[in-house]
């Protein structure tokens, strides 16, 4: 028990990321509204961002620019996952865009953002149908 | 320029689609030949990279640095003879559909949002053909992101307004599959260090007690569960039936013969080329019987709940369920007749399916829905498209001399070979269930009575029957001559499988 919380304790970004992770997906499936699954999601990229940036990290390490005196690769924080990230945030941004975007439509052609009364809707105008 | 091809094939359609929207604007209409002039293209390539892989040695391939930054630092394009099935797969679906849609796309889409249709569909393409050709795993994720962004627009593209939802609810699910993705990267790169697949397997090769460690078992774990969401592997299929059903026809036609077969294939690409034979035989039993029993239930579930539905559409996309429960289980038998059926699968089902999309399209554009009832007489009226669907039927069903026929005989020797005879009555079953369907589809076609009138009061034009002539033609050369299967058999060597 002590090691496991040791074991917890030394490594808890990795309990954060679990943690944001999860809310992310509880918000995403449990939740009605459209607006606040797509904020789910973007929870859960969130914590595979932190996820990543935590693994290129190394206690006391700086900025990976070639310092003076510093020519080895060791006092530098590893800059590839943060690249990474870089194009996981743009993903992010393009997917939360369109999802936004859907929502609006969805709203002008519903008149509502909840999923119960869409789904309502639909069973309404009757199943099948191309 | 043969030594770009790898990247030609990506580049071309790639600006195409930027300037689409420009030529669309200036000159109404002409987009079309733009777009088909890519895919073609595309075509072109992808086939002369299969046929050049093809006559190599077993193992080769052609690799690809781009911008000549060879593979730790930069990221590597790889065509062999796995992926050229997968590609040309892609590319030709692509053409096809292309030629297809311009009729459809008429009735289905306003002029206006033409112009950024084809933009849109063209971005499509380049991430399932950028899938398949990467030889980098975050690249990989990338272009899935591409091809998956794309879809949700297309779909949502669709008339109705359910279309909206549909494409909503795959976005959702989508996403949630694409970051479970991104996370077994992470996992993998935490322990690795690398990105390239190639470098990858090399170290799990050099150093096999990495596949004790939890974090690359987690990656794994990761990339089966995304994955079998983005390719709607049962039970997390939940997604695929109303999308298939609300895109615009052109747009089902594309994403049903491609999209969860390319999902299928990356997760063979995983499997073999990034973990390993010896970390599938040896590591995680329990992931393997888990995606045998998701597998059969598919194959068997799928048709079944084809079966009852009103809509040819909706139906179609249940049976696509069940057909990819044949390409995983190639991938689970793990061995060479199993994966053999499960590859040659991929232009078998891409033909059948797109073909029985064709015919929903058809449909579609002289009745206005998808609905089954109205197929009734169109043996009479519509003889070429009623045949159409005759013959790719069959393909579903495995009837002797067509396709489909060759994907089963593979799968159930696989599962012989691998001491898995359970599976056999699973494939009987599947095709007694898809037997029913296609007859209930038939016998409205062929046999409805005299004095109805036929709800398609004629054939459709020559844009949209060429196509599907092409794609039913397919079902019967693939069954016809052991081309396809040579080239399966090559490929399944080249991923290690002894024979």
């Amino acid at each position: 028990m002590r090691d496991l919380l040791q074991h917890l304790w030394t490594h808890y970004h990795y309990v954060i990321y679990i943690a944001l992770m999860l809310i992310g997906l509880y918000a995403v499936l449990a939740k009605g509204n459209l607006v606040k699954k797509v904020i789910g999601l973007n929870l859960l990229q969130t914590a595979v961002f932190l996820f990543y940036l935590s693994i290129g990290h190394k206690t006391g390490g700086t900025v990976p620019v070639l310092w003076e005196g510093k020519p080895d690769a060791i006092p530098y924080e590893n800059p590839l996952p943060h690249v990474l990230m870089l194009t996981a945030i743009v993903v992010g941004v393009s997917i939360t865009a369109v999802a936004l975007a859907l929502i609006v439509r969805i709203k002008a052609a519903y008149g509502t953002v909840e999923e119960g009364e869409i789904l309502a809707l639909d069973e309404a105008d009757g199943q099948g149908g191309s | 320029m043969t030594q770009h091809l790898p990247v030609l094939v990506i580049v071309v359609p790639l600006l195409t689609a930027l300037i689409v929207p420009l030529v669309e604007r200036v000159r109404r209409g002409s987009a079309w030949y733009l777009v088909t002039g890519a895919l073609l293209f595309s075509t072109y390539a992808a086939i002369q990279m299969l046929v050049q892989v093809s006559s190599g040695p077993i193992e080769g391939s052609i690799r690809y640095a781009l911008g000549a930054w060879s593979a730790p630092m930069g990221i590597e394009y790889v065509v062999d003879r796995v992926n050229g099935i997968v590609l040309t797969m892609v590319a030709v679906v692509g053409l096809i559909s292309a030629v297809w849609m311009r009729p459809s796309l008429k009735m289905e889409i306003r002029e206006q949002a033409r112009g950024s249709y084809y933009t849109v569909f063209l971005l499509c393409c380049v991430g399932f053909m950028g899938m398949t050709i990467t030889g980098d795993i975050f690249n990989l994720y990338v272009f899935l992101e591409i091809a998956s962004i794309t879809s949700y627009v297309l779909i949502a593209m669709g008339k109705r307004r359910q279309a909206l939802y549909a494409g909503y609810s795959y976005l959702i699910v989508g996403s949630i599959g694409a970051t479970f993705i991104l996370l077994g990267i992470g996992h993998l790169y935490m322990r690795t260090g690398v990105l390239s697949m190639a470098d990858i397997v090399a170290l799990f090769e050099a150093n096999p007690e990495l596949f004790e460690k939890s974090d690359v078992r987690v990656a794994f774990a990761f990339f089966t569960v995304g994955l079998a969401m983005k390719m709607a592997l049962f039970p997390l299929h939940g997604w695929q039936p109303s999308a298939y059903t609300q895109a615009p026809s052109a747009a089902s036609l594309f994403i049903a013969a491609t999209s969860t077969k390319v999902s299928a294939y990356v997760f063979y690409r995983i499997s073999f080329s990034v973990f390993g034979i010896q970390f599938l035989e040896s590591a995680l039993p329990v992931i393997r019987d888990g995606l045998l029993v998701m597998a059969a239930a598919a194959i068997v579930l799928g048709p079944l709940l084809a079966i009852r539905q009103n809509n040819l559409k909706r139906l179609l996309a249940y049976s696509s369920v069940g057909q990819i429960g044949y390409i995983m289980l190639g991938v689970v038998l793990l061995n060479m007749d199993g994966v053999t059926g499960g590859l040659i699968h991929f232009w078998n089902h891409a033909a059948a399916k797109g073909a029985l999309f064709c015919v929903a399209g058809a449909l579609v554009y002289r009745t206005g829905s998808a609905r089954i009832a109205d197929l009734a007489g169109m043996g009479r009226t519509a003889p070429w498209t009623a045949t159409v669907l005759t013959i790719s039927g069959c393909s579903m069903i495995g009837v002797p001399l067509t396709a489909g026929f060759l994907s089963k005989w593979y799968l159930g020797a696989g599962a012989l070979a691998a001491d898995r005879w359970m599976i056999v009555p699973v494939l009987l079953a599947s095709s007694i269930f898809t037997a029913i369907y296609v007859w209930r589809l038939l016998s409205l076609v062929w046999f409805a009575p005299k004095e109805a009138v036929p709800a398609v009061t004629k054939e459709v034009p020559w844009a949209m029957r060429g196509p599907a002539l092409v794609l039913a033609a397919g079902c019967l050369v693939f069954g016809l001559s052991s081309i396809s299967v040579s080239i399966a058999r090559d490929a399944a060597r080249a991923l290690g499988l002894g024979s």
